[in-house]
């Protein structure tokens, strides 16, 4: 149970932007390899690429490409290759080498899906069971129903879409399938949880932590790390 | 909790309190429990549970292929109980349309006899029932593929004139069960596409199924648990909620 709640109190935001922050990193570098392109312009393609679904300042971009600079992924244009910018103060980039092979590595390089991500919602579905007081089936439900109202806003948003814009019905498709899948769980979740409780257990059992699985991720995590 | 929209008159099937125990004694088994709904004009609903939840009970109930233990079946307003056994069979013909998993298409039939068969049976001249059944393939892209035999058809093709039989003529519910059967995604897509447009065009139209992509076309979710209404989704909040910009 302390593990539980050190896994819930843990900073998951943190993991989830830095991730965030890797994709805008190499979708600059690909907008990048068309041609090179200033900082609003870069904005503007990312989002458009990307189903206009996720929003990006333009700081955002100002750092990124700061950072990709510093780390030799992409030069100012004019800075030595005897061009200049057209845009007054503003600064055009473009991609090097050493960024054209960063950005064919990435694209190329499969994520780190060996270790579960820290679910909240798995998380509060081992909690409910041993809850006393709590019908864990109640939880489930009021999950299912929100989840399948935020599939029936992307439906929506793709069925006014009507496949015009690929990016985007590729995003939404992303997401009515991640949300599936966690509906899919939930469905198989309370029909284990039904068996086991027509098999007789009960949460008070589950206090005998080597029998109810509950340990079983601590013990793969640790081997993990 | 809004079980319809609009007015009372738009609505086109109205479950009350429907209860429904098949077998006796040790056997009985309660597959629906007090169930209400009401589905308007134009309006799309899923049904949604696990299996044993009573969902299959619900639509053949609904379709008054079943009649229920108790509470009342309204179509249009009419009490289905009280009507003779002519007048069911005439609303099963002119006003229900039914889509199942398997599409059963009749396998000596072209795809425009399949779809013209149901106003055939009702009395419409031959040729009418063609027209009326080439029109409404072509309304799901299928013109072209009238003449073709079931067998002759992908799996895509056989459930869109499945649909087309169903809506032909002017059906104002479709039923349908698990209606997307075996199909890919993309032609589940497809089907739900196609369910979702007969529904612009005034259908009402409720649909089985387990798959939550295919539910989330629906304007509402009912969920049904050991017979028993269990919970339905909220009314909805229009697309831009998902797009707003974190400001």
């Amino acid at each position: 149970m302390t593990y539980i709640l050190s896994m819930l109190l843990s900073n998951i935001h943190g993991l989830i932007l830095s991730e965030v922050a890797v994709s805008v990193r190499h979708a600059l570098l690909a907008l990048l390899s068309e041609e090179p392109k200033y900082g609003l312009q870069l904005r503007e393609e990312f989002e458009a690429h990307t189903g206009e679904v996720w929003p990006l300042n333009v700081g955002q971009v100002y750092t990124t490409l700061q950072r990709l600079e510093r780390d030799g992924l992409v030069a100012a244009v004019g800075d030595g290759d005897g061009e200049q910018p057209e845009h007054g103060p503003q600064k055009a980039y473009r991609i090097t080498g050493a960024g054209r092979a960063e950005l064919a590595d990435w694209l190329r390089t499969v994520p780190d899906l060996s270790t579960p991500p820290r679910d909240d919602l798995v998380m509060k579905i081992l909690i409910a069971v041993r809850v006393p007081g709590i019908d864990v089936h109640e939880v489930i439900q009021a999950h299912r129903r929100y989840l399948i109202e935020l599939m029936q806003e992307w439906t929506r948003l793709k069925e006014d879409d009507d496949g015009a814009d690929l990016s985007f019905a590729l995003v939404v498709d992303s997401e009515l399938f991640r949300l599936d899948s966690v509906v899919r769980w939930l469905d198989a979740a309370e029909g284990r949880l039904r068996r086991a409780a027509a098999d007789g257990w009960t949460p008070a059992l589950g206090t005998d932590g080597a029998r109810t699985g509950v340990s079983l991720p601590r013990r793969r995590l640790g081997a993990r790390r | 909790m809004s079980t319809s929209m609009g007015n009372k008159e738009q609505t086109v099937l109205e479950l009350r309190s429907i209860s429904k125990v098949y077998g006796k004694g040790a056997a009985e088994v309660q597959a629906l429990r007090d169930v209400s709904i009401s589905v308007a004009r134009g309006e799309m609903v899923a049904v949604m549970g696990p299996s044993g939840s009573g969902k299959s009970s619900l639509l053949t109930i609904a379709g008054t292929l079943e009649e229920p233990t108790s509470g009342a079946v309204l179509i249009n307003g009419e009490d289905v109980h009280a009507m003779s056994a002519g007048a069911k069979a005439r609303v099963r013909r002119r006003t229900i349309g039914y889509v199942f998993q398997d599409f059963n298409l009749l396998p000596g039939l072209t795809a425009v006899e399949n779809v013209a068969l149901p106003l055939e049976l009702d009395g419409t001249s031959m040729r009418r029932a063609y027209l009326a059944g080439l029109k409404a393939l072509e309304t799901l892209g299928l013109g072209d593929r009238a003449r073709a035999f079931p067998d002759q058809l992908s799996g895509g093709e056989r459930q869109r004139v499945a649909i087309a039989r169903a809506t032909v003529g002017e059906r104002q519910l479709l039923l349908a069960d698990e209606p997307s059967g075996a199909l890919d995604s993309a032609n589940g897509e497809g089907v739900m596409r196609l369910i979702h447009a007969a529904c612009k065009r005034g259908v009402a139209a409720v649909v089985v199924t387990h798959d939550a992509q295919l539910a989330s076309w629906a304007d509402r979710v009912i969920f049904l648990r050991d017979g028993r209404l269990a919970d339905q989704t909220a009314a909805p909040a229009g697309p831009e909620s998902l797009l707003e910009s974190p400001s």
